[in-house]
């Protein structure tokens, strides 16, 4: 539909595997950082009261 | 075509004089060209009121989901399709349907037709593989297979998948066709060209959801669209609500939707909506080997696990 590959991640993370679940949500972060900002999927027109 | 009403029916009346079933789902003349309704016929007078021709491109396995009554329903290659998914769904239980079976050979589209013409159309019959099509100043015969609906131009399951009777006899069936052409042109489409491409796709959708009504798989009691507690979606125009409306439906039709064309057959403006379910139907094909609606035998991917599901896309 036209959403960048890299802005939506996968993961399976067991509640105990928190070093995994750290470096995956760093990974994510830095990899939907470097894509931008999001300007798809925003609503544009005036919201009605 | 009219070897095919007769012994559709002639099979109807006897199962209704039989008391084999309540009712008869099947097609009758539309009050426009090129539009067929859905009938249901109770007694033999309302039998003399079905029609079977190009024009059945409706999906009548959309009007049994939770009946109660004995059914006998005539049924194309996708009808009997999506009664499999109903009764896969349980929707239906397969004793209380008598399947009357018409090979198919393809159905036309009217968005075609009309595009072709300024005036309004007013009638179109059909014989031997033409159409002649009226309308005021327009007398002209055109090829029926130029104007099929494009679903029918690749279908591979014009048979029925099951029946109890058979209106005609089997026809031979479409193999040499590339069914994802279209597909895999967007999908070697860059993210900000698909982009574009669905807000052209999807440009002029009215929220009608005439398509969604016309599926047999929508049979939610309240659909997520129409949900306020809580309100999934936006019920606006707004591009965004239109094309998460798209996406959200799309993905509820997942390993169930037979491409039969119904969704886009019914859209008033055009819209290729099947565009959205047919990758997922590709997807189904080639990640679980999946084609929906074949057999009562085996549960869909959606519902089922599998130690090799692929599963690449989980990091
Ligand atoms: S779009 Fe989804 S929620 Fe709506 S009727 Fe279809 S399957 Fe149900
Ligand atoms: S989504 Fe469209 S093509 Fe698929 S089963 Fe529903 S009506 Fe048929
Ligand atoms: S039938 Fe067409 S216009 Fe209506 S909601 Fe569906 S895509 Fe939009």
């Amino acid at each position: 539909m036209g959403i960048e590959p890299g802005r939506l991640h996968f993961s399976w993370i067991s509640s105990a595997e928190s070093v995994k679940f750290v470096d995956v949500v760093k990974e994510t972060v830095e990899a939907v950082k470097a894509l931008g900002p999001n300007n798809n999927f925003i609503k544009t027109t005036a919201k009605v009261a | 075509m009219f070897a095919y009403i007769e012994k559709i029916k002639e099979i109807s009346n006897r199962l209704l004089k039989e008391s084999t079933v309540d009712l008869i789902i099947g097609f009758r003349k539309g009050t426009v060209p090129m539009m067929n309704e859905p009938c249901f016929a109770k007694t033999p007078e309302a039998v003399d009121g079905l029609v079977w021709d190009s024009n059945c491109g409706i999906n009548l396995a959309n009007y049994l989901a939770n009946r109660k009554e004995k059914i006998g329903i005539v049924s194309k290659g996708c009808d009997s399709r999506n009664i499999v998914t109903h009764i896969i769904e349980n929707k239906i239980k397969r004793d209380q349907v008598v399947i009357i079976g018409v090979p198919c050979k393809g159905m036309i589209d009217r968005h075609k037709i009309e595009a072709m013409f300024d005036t309004e159309i007013e009638a179109v019959t059909e014989a031997d593989g033409r159409l002649n099509i009226k309308g005021d100043g327009v007398d002209t015969a055109i090829d029926k297979k130029d104007v099929l609906q494009q679903n029918c131009t690749i279908c591979t399951h014009r048979n029925p998948v099951i029946y109890d009777e058979l209106a005609a006899d089997l026809v031979e069936e479409q193999t040499d066709v590339d069914k994802y052409e279209d597909i895999r042109r967007i999908e070697d489409m860059t993210p900000e060209e698909k982009w574009e491409y669905f807000e052209d796709l999807l440009s002029t959708c009215i929220r009608c959801y005439a398509c969604r009504n016309a599926c047999p798989l929508c049979y939610c009691p309240t659909c997520f669209v129409d949900e306020s507690q809580p309100q999934w979606v936006g019920k606006s125009q707004n591009p965004t609500d239109i094309r998460t409306f798209h996406f959200l439906r799309a993905y509820h039709c997942a390993g169930r939707c037979t491409d039969c064309g119904a969704c886009e057959r019914a859209c008033p403006m055009g819209i290729k909506v099947r565009i959205l379910t047919k990758k997922l139907e590709k997807d189904c094909l080639e990640l679980f080997d999946w084609e929906s609606g074949l057999t009562l035998e085996k549960r869909p991917p959606l519902d089922t696990y599998r130690p090799d599901d692929p599963d690449d896309f989980i990091k």
